[in-house]
């Protein structure tokens, strides 16, 4: 049989950065095909190729037997080929019909074609179980019925051939799992996938065969029922990758204590009736869906919003209304969700992000004025000891990896030895290397005495760093357990709202 | 074709970028000059000749610079920040309100009395621009509109003032303030020409925006706010501070601008005192790309228009007008430039 999708030889250079290098993958009809790689793999590049966004320098793409002519979208679409972007390419202020019928139907007929592209999109979403409103608003929509209306974009398109870009890099858990469901029965519907990822276990569970890119070569490919996770990770990152082990011992004093803690925002409860203690030398893992409050407690913890009740109070002192300032001044270092849009400036140099917290501070500056040599050393000092790789201190932020950001941006908080670290999902959107990176460096804090808050979706985290685990659910906390008598079973329960308030799971 | 972003601006981009920025707009205008009748080429050179041609001539053109070189520092110092002041007209026109009013009967010598009354200028300017800032901090009232909406009240305002209680019963003709005490008057840089000390003092605000921009603490909270407005307020940056003091910097230096107009050059105040020079310092500041040196740069560029025009109207019969819309050209072809210079457009 004529595979769907074949790519023969693709290379592609950026300047003296080899992106894709001499790159062959083919896929069969009604398979799914993992893509796996670390950041900046080349996958991403491999499949703008394949869509036409760029022209390869070298090698052809074949759709169900025909060449492809290069760097050409249109083309890719008539043949059959749709591609679903991580970041989502839809108009919020328009509808769903819209958005599907934008790009595909010729604007001046846009009326006369409603109907009919309503009955094709409603048959669509039929035929491959995925429902949707057609009449509703996109920005109205949450981010997994969006992922789906792209989807639906390209299937609208008599897509036959679907590529996914990350697709769960925004999604939850639940909205993850069923999302690997909808492929798997679009498959049975004659379709051929391609996903994108550096998940290991989403690989595992979703692919009949995965693919593994590294450093734009194509370095293994494997049936998904005849690998493992470590087998693909040590492909994947080049050498055997452990994540380091967690070291039970004696933990300490209470430093940051939350009692009956409540949190609103608009009017609304996001913490309610919240408390947790980190004791000196701990890790408390907060594990939940997201969504159920994470994002109030990470704003309460670094000062960006003031308790409704509650107390607060960090080594007795109490810190409900110090704000990110006073925070930081009282010695909390905070490592934020969203590592562009909170965690650094990306426009501006590295020194300038190394010190943004502490300018102010005698070491940074004097009559007003920045101490530039000394902000530069210090910033060498933690691109060298957190090994920030890509980097020096004049070096643009924005330029550095996901990775080697997190690792400035926690070099940063843990530089000054603080008494509390809040880590909110401190490895999202991270790749192996630089996962392991950064829990070895937790786990340093927590052994030099720190008491850390870890807010992870991550269960296999959360538990490999955490001493104790509360769950968190509809801004509600659980009462902790300790993370070794933690299984699955139990925290998925408690995760799903299921914990008798003795703090024993039913 | 599509674009994509640039890793890094390289610098000669960023150099080049407002030269062919108003090269496109000269050319553009060039087709103006040509509808009207006369040879764009020759047009120019007037232009040229009439800005530069003498010492007299260069000394008016920077003359005219000196406000242009305040009013772009005042913009350049709020857009960076992202406060849209477009408020420069009316901040230049009560700092020279102001001064002219004080100066006119402050009983101090002048060594103390100018430094005063730039003072005056500056806090008037200031105080203008702290309302719409304070609006929006308060209520998230959008300073655009606002800031422009009061040029055309503050400018209504010194017209009554002018007729009314600032009027100068001396002044025939055109209703003008009372001028300020003689004493007061900024001396001369070079003698028998226009060319007064304030253009120094332009020069020294424009090094200090620089110092305070890059070097200090508050400049660099106030670039990390501007282009980051949530991590900063993560790193325990005062979003609200940094703003306000923006505001307050930003209405000084157009309120200084003013001053400087009238202590240097006007010594009263009317309504048409200004060719429109925080309209214009809006434009010198985007083809300085927002930085201090260029400021001063794009200004003597633009001084050069606005006093080239005039002396090419008088020899060609061009209308002077097409300064303006040179100047105005000049603002959209940078901002394409820029949009060139932030992309690369890939195939």
């Amino acid at each position: 049989m004529t595979p769907a999708l074949e790519l023969r030889g693709i290379t592609k250079r950026f300047g003296a950065l080899t992106a894709n290098d001499d790159v062959s993958l083919s896929l069969s009809q009604g398979e799914i095909l993992a893509l796996l790689g670390e950041n900046g793999a080349g996958k991403t590049t491999l499949m703008n190729i394949l869509f036409g966004h760029y022209a390869a320098d070298q090698g052809t793409v074949h759709v169900f037997g025909k060449e492809l002519p290069p760097g050409q979208p249109r083309a890719a679409i008539d043949a059959g080929v749709g591609m679903v972007h991580q970041h989502f390419t839809l108009a919020g202020n328009l509808t769903v019909l819209e958005n599907v019928m934008l790009g595909s139907e010729p604007l001046s007929s846009f009326r006369s074609a409603r109907s009919a592209a309503r009955r094709k999109l409603v048959q669509i979403a039929d035929r491959f179980g995925l429902p949707v409103e057609p009449d509703a608003f996109v920005n109205q929509l949450s981010v997994g019925e969006r992922q789906r209306v792209e989807i639906l974009k390209a299937l609208y398109r008599d897509a036959r051939v679907l590529i996914l870009d990350e697709p769960t890099a925004v999604l939850a858990r639940p909205e993850a799992q069923r999302l690997f469901e909808t492929l798997r029965e679009m498959t049975k519907q004659g379709l051929s996938l391609i996903f994108i990822s550096h998940k290991l276990h989403e690989v595992m569970a979703a692919s009949d065969r995965v693919a593994v890119l590294r450093a734009g070569q194509m370095v293994a490919e494997r049936q998904t029922s005849q690998t493992s996770p470590d087998e693909l990770a040590e492909l994947m990152v080049g050498r055997k990758v452990e994540r380091p082990v967690r070291q039970g011992h004696q933990i300490g004093k209470p430093v940051l204590v939350g009692e009956n803690v409540r949190v609103e925002e608009q009017g609304e409860a996001r913490l309610d009736d919240a408390s947790f203690a980190v004791h000196e030398r701990e890790i408390l893992g907060i594990v939940g869906v997201s969504g159920n409050g994470q994002a109030a407690l990470g704003s309460l913890l670094s000062g960006l919003i003031r308790p409704a009740g509650g107390t607060l109070t960090l080594s007795g002192q109490d810190v409900r209304t110090l704000g990110p300032r006073g925070m930081i001044r009282a010695g909390v270092g905070r490592v934020p969700e969203d590592r562009h849009a909170d965690g650094a400036v990306g426009e501006l140099a590295v020194w300038e992000n190394a010190v943004l917290e502490r300018l102010r501070s005698p070491e940074f500056s004097r009559r007003g004025f920045v101490r530039r040599g000394a902000c530069k050393s210090y910033a060498a000092g933690l691109i060298e000891r957190f090994d920030i790789r890509g980097a020096t201190p004049d070096t643009r932020t924005r330029l550095l990896s996901g990775g080697n950001m997190q690792k400035l941006i926690l070099g940063r908080c843990l530089s000054i030895g603080p008494r509390f670290v809040l880590a909110n999902q401190p490895t999202r959107g991270l790749d192996e290397g630089a996962i392991a990176a950064v829990h070895a460096e937790l786990l340093a804090a927590r052994a030099a005495g720190a008491a850390i808050l870890l807010i992870s979706e991550e269960l296999e985290e959360a538990v490999a760093l955490s001493d104790r685990i509360q769950a968190i659910v509809k801004g509600r906390l659980s009462q902790p357990v300790s993370s070794d008598d933690a299984d699955a079973r139990r925290l998925g329960l408690m995760m799903a709202g299921v914990w008798k308030e003795d703090g024993h799971a039913a | 074709m599509r674009l994509e972003r640039r890793a890094q601006v390289p610098l000669h981009l960023v150099i080049v970028a407002p030269l062919v920025a108003v090269a496109v707009a000269l050319f553009l205008a060039g087709g103006l000059i040509a509808v009207a009748g006369v040879n764009p080429f020759g047009a120019y050179a007037e232009m040229l000749r009439g800005a530069l041609g003498s010492r007299l001539s260069v000394t008016e053109m920077l003359t005219r610079a000196t406000p242009l070189i305040l009013t772009g520092l005042a913009a350049a110092v709020a857009f960076r920040a992202r406060l849209w002041n477009i408020g420069g007209e009316g901040q230049f026109f009560v700092g020279a309100l102001v001064t002219a009013w004080i100066g006119h009967s402050l009983p101090v010598p002048g060594p103390i009395g100018i430094p005063i009354l730039m003072v005056a200028g500056m806090a008037a300017g200031a105080l203008l621009l702290a309302v719409p800032a304070y609006l929006r901090l308060r209520f998230s009232v959008d300073e655009v509109v606002t800031t422009l909406l009061l040029n055309f009240i503050v400018i209504l305002f010194v017209g009554m003032m002018i007729e009314g209680p600032l009027r100068d019963p001396l002044a025939f003709g055109w209703p003008s303030s009372v001028p300020v005490d003689g004493d007061f008057r900024l001396p001369d840089l070079v003698p028998r020409t226009r060319l007064h000390i304030g253009f120094l003092f332009a020069l020294a605000a424009a090094g200090a925006i620089w110092l305070i921009l890059a070097r200090t603490v508050f400049g660099t909270e106030t670039r990390a706010a501007g282009l980051n407005a949530s991590a900063a307020a993560f790193a325990g940056i005062s979003l609200p501070r940094t703003l306000m003091g923006v505001a307050l910097l930003s209405g000084a230096l157009a309120g200084l601008a003013g001053s400087v107009e009238v202590l240097g050059v006007t010594a009263g105040v009317t309504t048409t005192m200004s060719p429109g020079f925080g309209y214009a310092g809006i434009v010198v500041a985007m083809l300085a790309a927002l930085h201090p040196a260029g400021v001063v740069a794009a200004a003597i560029f633009v001084a050069t228009v606005f006093v080239g025009a005039d002396a090419m109207s008088r020899v060609t019969g061009v209308p002077s007008f097409i300064a303006d819309v040179v100047v105005a050209l000049c603002l959209l072809t940078m901002l394409v430039a820029l949009m060139f210079t932030t992309y690369r457009v890939r195939r």
